[in-house]
């Protein structure tokens, strides 16, 4: 069976990058003892695979893998092996079964929701003239390890909260589709805020109907 | 003191700008977090290199497991950052913290560093300084935790022992707890005394080490002096204090704890990734340059249930997609068929590879192999250790050279492409003759092998470098000079690299020399290693951070001389810097293996025949509780000796050594 999973990556696993994870996925489906599927070869592949790699450093309150088994299983029991198998900074919000002919996860991916929460005091209408800015463009031409591109049309959302406590957060979508990604630090560069002085945490990442 | 939240809200700003920030933070599956304010003491436990090597630490697990299995104490773990992290928590004011709670290990009651290497030293001053606590215990007073140090390398403590407050000289498993107790029973006597005063750290911390230096197996160097005569070896060493014992013997378990199952789970690569079972402690082989398996004896065995139900729930709560089963000769293990079988059974089908390290080189090792379904493609590893039959006897490793060809050639028959052969060089009394029958073997194992397995067959020689260890036979020779050495490098490279299928590895001769130094020396060797620290000396077992100068001038400045530690034969009867530590092998037993090795005679595995090298008269009120085959040495039968109403050590052999 084909099931797809979400999940939440908090904590210290914010330092954990996009392979660790997957193996980490694999170790915790073997505590969990479900019988995972592997590819075929000298060195079998668990079938596991995690819809867009999250930025280290980032945390996310909505990742998708989809993984398969050799068996049905109710998805309830997916879920219930898995809890007690997981490191504590991982928690499944949900697990479905889906389709077996269904296009890679990764190709369905489109865009990816962000909140960016401003660790320091920043003057609120200074940057809202610069998203301002932003939204109004036409283009904002960038550079990123020796590639030009046009980070404008990547970005789908970007707006300004201020939280209860005064302090202020960012609420972005950006494109997450093959060749055309937006990265949440690429914006802020453009907004003048050093990624240091910031918490991003992904809140969930949008497919294809 | 910063307070966890503060550590933490830092740590977030520099995280990203190091690499594998997940070295620093933390969250592994099976990692212990107590409730802090809710246990009386607390300890952290410290492998002073990167986590990437340490979290794997098997010896550190066992003492992690057995504290925080009490109710009344808590245990923590910290690394060594490596340079690009340490340069950021200096400048960020972050003080060394352990990855469980955050809380800097200046917090602590007692921290215990594992020091299973000499190249380590500087780094464990190195972490002292990080966390914020006086590098010289001289310096330290009841506001610091207490530091304890233990494993292989507390065979010789003095060169680290204005440093370390007490040292565990053999296996920690029991003796943690008497330290932990004792702790308890003195910081508990204070806050008696002075109502008012009720932190945990005050203390008096000379009665604490006092009630220390009382425990059987704990060195406190402070208690001791050392005088030297004119020609700068040691007169002796003794106790300032009556309640300091002459001579710390080592402390050993009559029987092996359970193992450990519940190992932390990395959440990042490491170099182990892998669930590991001792299946049996100490070795009976006698390898005269092998340390270990001079100071781990008695053999003691664990039954192959005990060893196939641990691996199977280790594997269970790790997931681990390796198992090792670990010991220092697989070959030795009295039930070695029946534990292969029985983890073949257990574990059929589930993706696990698993290894079987430091086996003999006979046929019967390639068919453990073969039923365990190893990976060909992993290569397959003997340790001949030398190549010529003579340099095998001094060295007391005896395998004809037909022995080796034979079971090489059955190797490269039964589908393994690459054998790995591990060699020393700079053995007693070796020419280069001995050197280029490492070639000659070499060329002869691919000959052979290609006759049955055609040119795919390869060959990996590993030859390290020869340093003399304290408390083996060996203790007395000099370790070969640089020259040498690199003569010997030079005839092997020039030999061996031009074959596409041979590769070979080495070791740096500065990398030896500075083993060798740290490893024989005395009390004055810590003001070295200070200095040379102080002048930017760490990660001395890394080759980028090396910094040989360092350590030059840090022996000029205390005016001694490096060659005096390693180049030199010491006298037959030299009172080492290590004379009041013992592993309960004695030094007597030592010196005449010593003398048969320059007579080419060699010793038979000692479960075959008893040498009486004193384990048994030490230890010989355990082993009469503990009769039959968990020990695999001769039953004491005699009856325990009544002294004035207690029992006492034996200490005679020939009242022990059965038959």
């Amino acid at each position: 069976m084909r099931a797809r999973i979400t999940f939440t990556k908090q904590g210290a696993l914010r330092y954990t990058g996009h392979l660790d994870l997957h193996r980490l996925w694999e170790r915790a489906m073997r505590r969990a003892e479900l019988p995972l599927s592997y590819s075929q070869g000298f060195h079998p592949q668990p079938k596991i695979s995690l819809a867009s790699a999250l930025p280290l450093g980032f945390s996310s309150r909505g990742e998708v893998l989809d993984v398969r088994f050799n068996e049905e299983i109710p998805t309830q029991e997916i879920a219930d092996r898995l809890k007690d198998s997981l490191p504590r900074d991982i928690h499944i919000t949900q697990v479905e079964s889906v389709e077996e002919r269904l296009p890679a996860l990764q190709t369905l991916v489109l865009s990816a929701e962000y909140q960016v929460h401003l660790t320091e005091p920043v003057q609120g209408s200074d940057l809202m003239r610069k998203i301002e800015e932003i939204k109004n463009s036409e283009a904002l031409p960038r550079e990123r390890r020796g590639r030009f591109y046009d980070l404008r049309p990547l970005i789908e959302r970007l707006d300004l909260e201020t939280e209860a406590d005064g302090k202020h957060c960012l609420f972005m979508i950006l494109a997450a589709r093959e060749g055309a990604t937006g990265r949440p630090e690429e914006v802020l560069n453009v907004l003048g805020i050093e990624p240091e002085y910031t918490r991003v945490e992904r809140i969930r990442l949008i497919f294809k109907e | 003191m910063l307070i966890p939240e503060q550590i933490e809200t830092k740590l977030d700003r520099i995280l990203l700008k190091v690499q594998k920030p997940g070295r620093y933070v933390g969250g592994e599956l099976n990692s212990t977090v107590k409730e802090w304010d809710k246990v009386k003491t607390k300890v952290a436990f410290v492998f002073p290199d990167i986590y990437d090597i340490g979290v794997s630490n098997v010896g550190l697990k066992i003492l992690y497991d057995q504290i925080n299995q009490r109710e009344d104490a808590l245990a923590e773990r910290a690394y060594a950052p490596w340079v690009d992290m340490e340069a950021l928590m200096r400048e960020h004011g972050i003080p060394l913290y352990t990855l469980e709670s955050k809380q800097p290990l200046a917090c602590f009651d007692l921290i215990g560093f594992t020091l299973p290497y000499e190249t380590l030293y500087t780094n464990a001053l190195n972490i002292l300084d990080l966390a914020g606590i006086p590098i010289r215990s001289a310096d330290r007073d009841e506001t610091h935790p207490i530091i304890i140090a233990g494993g292989h390398s507390a065979t010789n403590p003095e060169p680290m022992h204005a440093f370390i407050d007490a040292f565990v000289i053999g296996e920690g498993e029991e003796v943690i707890h008497d330290i932990v107790n004792t702790i308890q029973r003195v910081k508990g006597q204070k806050s008696k005394v002075n109502d008012e005063d009720l932190r945990p750290s005050t203390f008096d911390r000379n009665l604490l080490l006092l009630e220390l230096a009382k425990i059987p197996g704990v060195y406190v160097p402070s208690f001791y002096e050392t005088t030297y005569l004119d020609d700068g070896t040691v007169a002796h060493t003794l106790p300032t204090i009556p309640e300091a014992p002459k001579v710390v013997n080592k402390r050993i378990v009559a029987k092996l704890l359970p193992p450990p199952v519940k190992f932390i789970v990395p959440t990042i690569d490491v170099v182990h990734n892998r669930v590991s079972v001792e299946i049996m402690r100490g070795c009976t082989r006698g390898c005269r340059f092998c340390q270990a398996g001079m100071i781990t004896r008695p053999v003691r065995e664990r039954s192959v249930q005990e060893v196939v139900d641990a691996a199977d729930e280790a594997v269970r709560s790790t997931g681990f997609e390796e198992l090792a089963l670990m010991s220092l000769s697989s070959s030795d293990y009295t039930y070695i068929n029946d534990l292969v079988d029985a983890i073949s059974k257990r574990f059929e089908g589930r993706k696990l590879s698993v290894n079987l390290p430091s086996l003999r080189i006979e046929s019967v090792s390639v068919d453990l192999m073969n039923k365990l379904k190893q990976h060909r493609s992993a290569g397959f590893t003997l340790a001949p250790e030398a190549a010529s039959e003579r340099m095998r006897r001094i060295i007391n490793k005896f395998i004809p050279d037909e022995e080796i060809i034979n079971t090489t050639r059955d190797i490269y028959a039964r589908g393994w492409t690459t054998i790995k052969l591990y060699f020393m060089i700079g053995h007693p009394s070796e020419t280069l003759e001995d050197v280029q029958a490492i070639v000659d073997l070499c060329r002869r194992v691919i000959d052979e092998g290609r006759k049955v397995a055609g040119w795919k067959v390869k060959l990996h020689a590993g030859v390290s470098t020869f340093v003399p260890k304290p408390q083996t036979p060996f203790q007395w020779v000099a370790c070969d000079t640089r020259e040498n050495i690199l003569e010997k490098q030079a005839l092997l490279k020039r030999q061996l690299l031009k074959d596409k299928s041979i590769k070979l590895s080495w070791t740096k001769p500065e990398d030896s020399l500075l083993e060798a130094w740290l490893s024989r020396g005395d009390r004055r060797m810590a003001e070295v290693i200070y200095t040379a620290w102080k002048n930017g000396a760490k990660f001395d077992a890394w080759d980028e951070a090396k910094k040989q100068e360092a350590w030059l001038t840090a022996f000029e400045e205390h005016g001694l001389d490096p060659a005096f530690y390693t180049h030199r034969q010491r006298r037959t009867d030299e009172v080492f810097p290590w004379e009041h530590i013992t592993a309960a092998v004695r030094k007597s037993f030592l010196f005449q293996d010593f003398r048969q090795s320059l007579e080419g005679q060699i010793r038979v595995d000692c479960r075959l025949n008893c040498f009486a090298c004193g384990i048994l008269p030490t230890f010989a009120n355990l082993r009469r509780e503990n009769p039959g085959e968990g020990w695999k040495c001769p039953d004491v039968k005699s009856p325990a000796k009544v002294v004035s109403g207690q029992l006492t050590v034996i200490s005679h052999p020939s009242s022990v050594a059965g038959d």
